[in-house]
């Protein structure tokens, strides 16, 4: 679809994620910003319902990035959120949406790249998939900016 | 003598007994069972009728018997608690007596996920022990399970399964137990290839004099082939077949194997008509019934005591 | 606790379809437990819910609402302000939840949202196994703690049967032979002779097979 600009919300983690894409940032390296960060302590605060709610109010993919595995802060938060990530997915395929419109991602506080690099994968990745599927049907009705 | 049973003619004589089995069709097939009765009708005592083994449906057991009664042979009813509460389990043996059965097997019965029917509710409503005590009950006490007089009781010989390879082992004799006190007077075992450990178990049996109690057939299967020996060590629930019988069936050829096992077979009685406790033997020779003539004369247990 | 697990989406979308306003009704005990409908579920239904009318043009209004439990009047009484406000109710408790809110709202049609499946325990974080099947005459005392009726596929009341392999049961290498397990508590607490006593035939009036049970406890009555 011409013209489509993907609206992407992002759960960052405080000590990786986030100082991830301040990195980023520092260094110049830029990234799309269709991208909205949402910065939490650790991706283990992340649950279903939030990533839930981010669908309901337009986003056209969500991604939760975290920590690597095994370098958590907080031990397994990255951990959790990988599950309910899991979880959400098995959602959006009862829906029969496609499940890669969520995604988990890791990377260490050092990545100012990876974060980049990933923010953009993922962005062009939901170009190819197209408006969330409340939107195909809605355009101007019910296109809700993400709050 | 409790009943008229031949078997229990047979086994109060002191002779070996020998029993066979006929699976019965999956059809309205008469003929059949009739075909696999005569093949064995000479060689054997009684002959085990099997009740939807494995959970497969096939013709009743009782019906099954009744045709064999009918060519003045003597059935054996098996009956699993499977798929009859005890109304109907009760109403069978009644029913069946009737039509001339006078022996009978208690088993549980395999769960009902094996065969064609998994989606069927498994009825237990008694346990295989529980249904040798309504058997006696009905037999000594003439008193239906629920305690009402029976007019003209069944005179039932009866029988119980048992598996000395199934775990845990040190259980298994006293499950024995169980079953004899609750008036079991005869005993078929799980086909046997491990013969050291069923020596183990049978000296067990003696020590605490249960083979003074009941009387206990070996239970015997030729191998076909190398496969079905596989087959039954790894799918087979409660199945102990050493590696050194796969190995003897592997190491001849495929054309060799049929002959082979029948050898096996035939071994295996003559050691185990050494062990006491061990009065007789069930030959249970799946989709082979051809064959059992063959070992029983070869074993040396042909022709048959005439009771 | 009693156990049950979320239905097919498209099931739940099926019953609600032809209405306008819906309310998701969880319940906070057992099934909050057992993660079938909390609160949480219950957010995360109505959220599913509302991006599959959304999709197709329509917006339905969902109300969320959590009940301490559903299987007493007192609590399902809460429902009495918001009922006249819905077209359907979905209940995420199990059938006993649900049957108490369809009973009291006779005008509204009430929908399960879970399949009710066994009494369980917890094994460890998601993991829940059936333990009680209310048999009505629990004889735990003397099978060691181990149940035979809800726990052995057979409920054999003299097992095992001849099935069990290493000490698993013949219809999955994963599941217990209940016998064993019963066994090997008898040794350990040094009651093997119980073994070898017969365990007679069971009643089943008192599990149900007498029709549907109650207990009427006339000291309690008002």
């Amino acid at each position: 679809m011409e013209n489509f600009e993907p609206e992407i919300v992002a759960f960052c983690c405080h000590y990786c994620a986030y100082t991830a894409a301040d990195m980023a940032g520092s260094k110049r390296i830029s990234y799309p910003a269709n991208v909205k960060i949402i910065r939490v302590p650790c991706t283990g605060k992340v649950d279903a319902i939030h990533i839930m709610k981010a669908f309901e109010k337009g986003a056209d993919g969500v991604y939760v990035a975290g920590c690597l595995e095994g370098d958590c802060h907080f031990k397994n938060g990255n951990t959790r959120a990988s599950h309910r990530v899991e979880h959400v997915q098995k959602i959006l395929e009862d829906l029969g949406w496609e499940k890669g419109r969520v995604a988990m991602i890791n990377m260490s506080a050092g990545m100012g790249e990876r974060f980049a690099g990933t923010a953009l994968e993922f962005t062009e990745k939901i170009k190819a998939l197209g408006p969330s599927p409340i939107k195909i049907t809605n355009t101007d009705k019910h296109h809700k900016t993400i709050g | 003598m409790k009943t008229e049973s031949k078997l229990e003619k047979v086994l109060a004589s002191g002779a070996l007994a020998v029993t066979s089995e006929v699976g019965p069709p999956r059809g309205a097939l008469p003929d059949k069972v009739r075909q696999k009765a005569n093949l064995i009708k000479d060689h054997v005592d009684a002959i085990n009728v099997t009740d939807n083994q494995t959970a497969m449906v096939r013709m009743s057991s009782w019906a099954g018997c009744a045709i064999i009664k009918q060519m003045g042979l003597d059935p054996i009813l098996q009956m699993v608690t499977r798929d009859r509460n005890r109304l109907a389990m009760q109403s069978d043996i009644i029913g069946a007596y009737s039509l001339g059965i006078n022996t009978m097997m208690c088993l549980s019965g395999d769960h009902a996920k094996f065969g064609d029917h998994p989606m069927a509710k498994g009825v237990f409503d008694l346990d295989s022990i529980q249904l040798v005590q309504t058997v006696k009950k009905m037999r000594d006490e003439g008193k239906f399970q629920g305690g009402a007089d029976i007019n003209t009781p069944p005179k039932m010989f009866i029988g119980a399964a048992a598996n000395p390879f199934a775990d845990p082992f040190e259980l298994r004799v006293m499950r024995l137990a169980k079953k004899i006190k609750a008036g079991a007077n005869f005993i078929q075992t799980q086909c046997i290839f491990n013969l050291d450990k069923f020596e183990k178990y049978m000296e067990m049996m003696c020590d605490r004099g249960l083979d003074e109690q009941v009387h206990l057939l070996a239970g015997i299967t030729p191998m076909k082939s190398a496969g079905m020996a596989r087959y039954m060590k790894n799918k087979v629930p409660g199945m102990d077949v050493p590696d050194e019988v796969i190995k003897r069936m592997a190491g001849v050829s495929k054309e060799e194997q049929p002959e082979e096992g029948i050898k096996i077979a035939i071994e295996s009685i003559e050691r185990l008509k050494q062990i006491k406790g061990v009065h007789g033997f069930h030959i249970m020779a799946i989709e082979w019934e051809e064959k059992v003539p063959q070992i029983i004369e070869k074993a040396g247990l042909f022709p048959r005591p005439v009771v | 606790m009693i156990t049950a697990e979320q239905k097919p989406l498209n099931e739940i979308i099926n019953y609600i379809s032809p209405y306008d306003r819906i309310i998701l009704v969880g319940c906070n005990e057992c099934v909050t437990v057992c993660a079938a409908g909390g609160r949480k579920e219950v957010g995360l239904l109505a959220s599913a819910i509302n991006l599959h009318f959304l999709q197709q043009g329509r917006t339905i209004e969902i109300k969320e609402i959590t009940l301490e439990r559903q299987c007493d009047p007192e609590y399902v009484e809460e429902l009495v302000s918001e009922i006249d406000r819905v077209d359907a109710v979905v209940s995420m408790a199990c059938g006993c939840g649900v049957q108490s809110v369809a009973e009291r709202y006779k005008e509204t049609p009430v929908f399960p949202a879970v399949n009710t499946k066994f009494m369980g325990a917890s094994i460890s974080q998601g993991i829940w196994a059936e333990r009680c099947q209310g048999c009505g005459d629990c004889l735990l005392g003397i099978t060691g703690g181990i149940c035979p009726v809800a726990r052995c596929s057979k409920h054999l009341l003299n097992g095992p049967c001849g099935g069990t392999s290493n000490g698993m049961c013949e219809i999955a290498p994963d599941v217990d032979c209940a016998w064993c397990l019963i066994w090997e508590r008898l040794k350990a607490l040094g009651m093997e002779k119980r073994y070898e006593e017969i365990m007679e035939a069971k009643d089943f009036r008192p599990a149900g097979g007498g029709g549907p049970r109650k207990i009427v406890r006339e000291d309690l009555l008002l």
